[in-house]
């Protein structure tokens, strides 16, 4: 069954997907749960529309990229290890402009 | 690195910004004070959180919001609008003063002559000024600012790198280890200047950084939960200028500590 998440970008990071703000997915099945990890590497494969490279380092956000699980820092929740429900907000918020 | 619930988080954030204001006393009843407005989460959440400080403990201080217009299309002239929202918003005054009614010219005309070449540099000096000039325009006696503790940790370490360049530059000049030791009081003093809480050279209005031990970081999360308005495009002339130093602060930034030891 395809998970049903919901994924926004802010403070700037919209820029890098067509400037659209809040998306609806349907992650497709597959064999383990849906991990933080495995969601990024499909929004820069799927939704990342250019400069992959201001999205992902390595194998986790841009230093100066916050995470919010369902309103919670990501830090508080297990980082890229934390498991996706069904119906989980997900927030980006680029900080790297001028203040 | 404590867990706190949304409304504990308000609270911490807007308590350890009242202890840093009256710690470092920074402020006097009947001062005006001047807030630099960019439009930008830093400056946003630093009128929202003065304004709210101001009345909760009754500071006794006049605000208004002062911005730059440096006359830079598609950047500036766009946050300028979230400034004028932010007036109405926070119900506070606004100026604007621009290069051109200062200066003659603007930063577009500027950057159409020389092109794009350290443009950030000159544009800062001429931007302090000219907050300088509005603050006096509207009958400021002090300026703040929203810069925070990543903007000062960055300083320290752009000016350290800079001045570490010209050490190593000299040091084989210098065989006696008395007049190295002169160059470091020259280096630490130089670096306390920049990173002091409240500053005020010679015939300038003293300026404060309220923000300067808060994260950016929790800046944003501020922001974001209570829905704040603000601009959050990088500038056009500054495409990768210190991007890099903004990178290693971040990364360092993983390990709270560090970034926090190079501010204090």
């Amino acid at each position: 069954m395809a998970l049903s998440i919901t994924v926004e970008f802010s403070g700037g990071a919209e820029l890098l997907c067509g400037n659209v703000k809040k998306h609806s997915l349907n992650l497709p099945k597959q064999e383990h749960k849906w991990k933080i990890r495995d969601l990024l590497v499909w929004i820069r494969d799927n939704m990342i529309q250019e400069r992959p490279e201001l999205f992902m380092q390595g194998d986790t956000v841009r230093p100066g990229i916050l995470v919010l699980i369902n309103e919670a820092d990501w830090e508080l929740m297990g980082e890229l290890e934390y498991e996706l429900e069904e119906n989980d907000r997900i927030v980006f918020i680029s900080t790297l402009h001028g203040g | 690195g404590d867990a706190l619930c949304k409304d504990c988080f308000f609270w911490a954030f807007e308590e350890e910004i009242h202890q840093v204001i009256t710690d470092g006393h920074l402020f006097s009843a009947g001062d005006s004070v001047a807030i630099g407005a960019s439009g930008g989460k830093d400056s946003t959440v630093l009128a929202y959180t003065l304004k709210l400080l101001n009345e909760r403990y009754n500071y006794g201080l006049q605000l208004f919001l002062l911005s730059v217009d440096e006359g830079i299309t598609g950047y500036r002239d766009d946050s300028l609008e979230t400034v004028k929202r932010n007036q109405h918003q926070y119900e506070l005054p606004l100026t604007i003063v621009s290069y051109e009614d200062l200066y003659g010219w603007s930063m577009d005309s500027i950057v159409k002559q020389v092109g794009l070449k350290n443009n950030c540099t000159f544009c800062g000096v001429f931007r302090r000024q000219a907050l300088d000039r509005g603050a006096i325009k509207v009958g400021a006696t002090k300026i703040v600012t929203g810069h925070n503790a990543d903007d000062v940790a960055e300083t320290v370490i752009m000016n350290g790198e800079l001045l570490l360049l010209q050490t190593s530059g000299y040091s084989f000049c210098l065989p006696h280890i008395w007049i190295f030791c002169l160059f470091l009081q020259h280096i630490i003093a130089r670096l306390r200047r920049c990173t002091a809480i409240t500053t005020g050279a010679e015939g300038y209005l003293p300026r404060c950084k309220p923000f300067k031990y808060t994260y950016e970081k929790e800046i944003v999360m501020y922001a974001y939960f209570k829905k704040l308005d603000y601009f959050s495009t990088e500038c056009i002339y500054s495409p990768n200028a210190y991007r890099l130093c903004q990178t290693y602060i971040k990364d360092l930034e993983k390990h709270p500590t560090r970034s926090h030891g190079v501010v204090r």
